[in-house]
């Protein structure tokens, strides 16, 4: 999943974040997927993601079609974990992220035990994913390396910015949506939990982490680098 | 994208949402527009943004007698207050741009949504890449730079010289009108996208060759180039072959997605195309 697999950082800076996501083979086996689908998000509760996702419908942090205009005092900043699992309606990829490594180990070793058959990857660090495997027990299947970004990288944003954006690889949330937030941050307009919120909203995959994404808010909010 | 002027009142949210910034407020009508050359059609302020609907006339008019008193505005970020936002009917050559800019759109040559690809994600059932093998995903444009596709046939023209063979299951492969040369349809190549991947495979014995290719080719191709390198672990689930190459070439290792072999196969018949909405995250 390269939309998980660039994200911006050394691999210390993933310890809170643990992406495993679910995804039928086009032909091969997603004829049938989708109850089996509802079933790896349904699983992922217990071990109490930070964020759930389908690759159609979007995160547990959705954009308001209809806001009412007194909606902006009182913003609801639940994820909504249940619209994701009943939202499942056709073969896609799915995705559970946690904070941390002991529940990503506990739901791996669970999705092993319901033999599901769909195709799991962990996306984090290559230290992190092969302890999952190891207290799951199981041998690493393939890997995909990410070699980081190249060519004209000086047309990229400055390392925060980019911590938060690549968080969608998709690219949804803009180099300056995310500069805004570290700004509002720092100036004391919003928490980093709002600030996050806003963003994890653009996110069309459910894939954004609001936990990492407070913290590298935090960290801005005293030095931006 | 367009914007409907009779409805927008220029509080500019929108103009940080645009990942191309490609969205200000023009002075002279006081209006948001979209540059279209820029514009990639990712939807995201579309999609992305609440929408409320009030009133124009009103906000605008609220807003100047705010400005008057020199106040300042503290809205919510992430609204467009008068839902200003309208798709166009897209038409090709145009609508790739959509199709490589929006992950909620399937590409049609491959069914699925993202950036259409699997890659090694379910390399346990497709047996996409082998032990002694190396899939190589060149991403251009990401993280937030976006691209062009001529610029992105510079990669794809030095990658056919070189003799490797194009990923079949590929939306940048099935946009070439000459697969063995590496060239893409002429009438694409002045349109800008978000992102798009294209997908080789080689031994792994090439595997420092394409690197090296990819690295002297990259100073002529105006954005940032994202490299993925997949591989087949040994029945260890090690792999002791690609990764020591890779940091012998002076890469630290960070981050992977790792595919950990829990897919089966279960149906032998291919789908029919309506049938598959899977994306690719």
């Amino acid at each position: 999943m390269t939309n998980t697999l660039h994200r911006y950082g050394n691999a210390a800076s993933f310890y809170d974040d643990y992406v495993v996501f679910a995804i039928p083979s086009r032909g091969k086996n997603d004829k049938g997927s989708v109850p089996k689908l509802k079933k790896f998000l349904e699983m992922a509760l217990p071990f109490k993601p930070v964020n759930l996702g389908d690759a159609i419908h979007g995160g547990a942090l959705r954009p308001c079609r209809d806001m009412h205009p007194t909606s902006h005092w009182n913003r609801d900043m639940t994820p909504d974990f249940r619209a994701v699992i009943d939202g499942v309606d056709a073969p896609t990829t799915v995705a559970a992220v946690f904070d941390s490594r002991v529940s990503a180990e506990d739901f791996v070793k669970t999705v092993k035990e319901a033999d599901l058959g769909l195709c799991v990857n962990i996306s984090t660090s290559i230290d992190g994913a092969e302890q999952c495997c190891q207290v799951a027990g199981i041998p690493r299947h393939s890997i995909g390396y990410s070699l980081g970004f190249q060519g004209k990288t000086e047309k990229l944003p400055n390392t925060q910015v980019l911590m938060l954006t690549t968080m969608c690889g998709h690219g949804m949330i803009g180099t300056s949506m995310a500069k805004k937030m570290i700004d509002w941050v720092k100036e004391g307009r919003r928490t980093p939990e709002q600030a996050t919120t806003y963003m994890a909203r653009f996110c069309s995959c459910g894939v954004y982490n609001p936990a990492r994404a407070k913290r590298i808010l935090e960290d801005a909010r005293h030095s931006t680098k | 994208m367009k914007i409907n002027a009779s409805k927008c009142v220029a509080c500019g949210n929108c103009t940080y949402v645009c990942p191309m910034g490609a969205i200000y407020v023009d002075p002279v009508i006081k209006r948001a527009t979209i540059d279209s050359n820029e514009c990639v059609e990712c939807y995201t302020c579309f999609h992305g943004m609440s929408q409320e609907h009030l009133n124009p006339t009103l906000v605008r008019g609220m807003r100047k007698i705010f400005q008057m008193m020199r106040l300042r505005f503290d809205p919510e970020p992430d609204v467009c207050p008068t839902a200003a936002f309208e798709p166009d009917e897209l038409v090709w050559p145009r609508v790739v741009r959509r199709a490589f800019s929006d992950p909620r759109v399937p590409h049609e040559s491959t069914g699925v949504q993202g950036r259409g690809t699997e890659e090694v994600k379910t390399n346990d059932v497709s047996g996409r890449v082998k032990e002694g093998e190396v899939g190589f995903t060149i991403e251009f444009g990401r993280p937030g730079v976006g691209v062009w596709f001529h610029e992105i046939q510079k990669m794809t023209w030095a990658l056919a010289k070189a003799g490797v063979s194009f990923e079949k299951k590929n939306p940048i492969t099935s946009l070439m009108s000459d697969v063995p040369t590496g060239t893409l349809r002429a009438d694409i190549l002045n349109e800008k996208i978000m992102s798009a991947i294209v997908e080789i495979k080689v031994t792994v014995d090439r595997t420092e060759e394409i690197i090296h290719l990819v690295r002297e080719i990259e100073p002529q191709v105006d954005t940032v180039i994202a490299l993925g390198v997949g591989v087949r672990c040994d029945s260890e689930g090690e792999d002791t072959v690609v990764a020591p190459i890779l940091e012998r070439m002076g890469y630290s290792l960070e981050r992977a997605k790792t595919n950990i072999g829990l897919g089966r196969i279960t149906q032998t018949e291919p789908p029919k195309q309506e049938e598959l909405a899977g994306a690719i995250m």
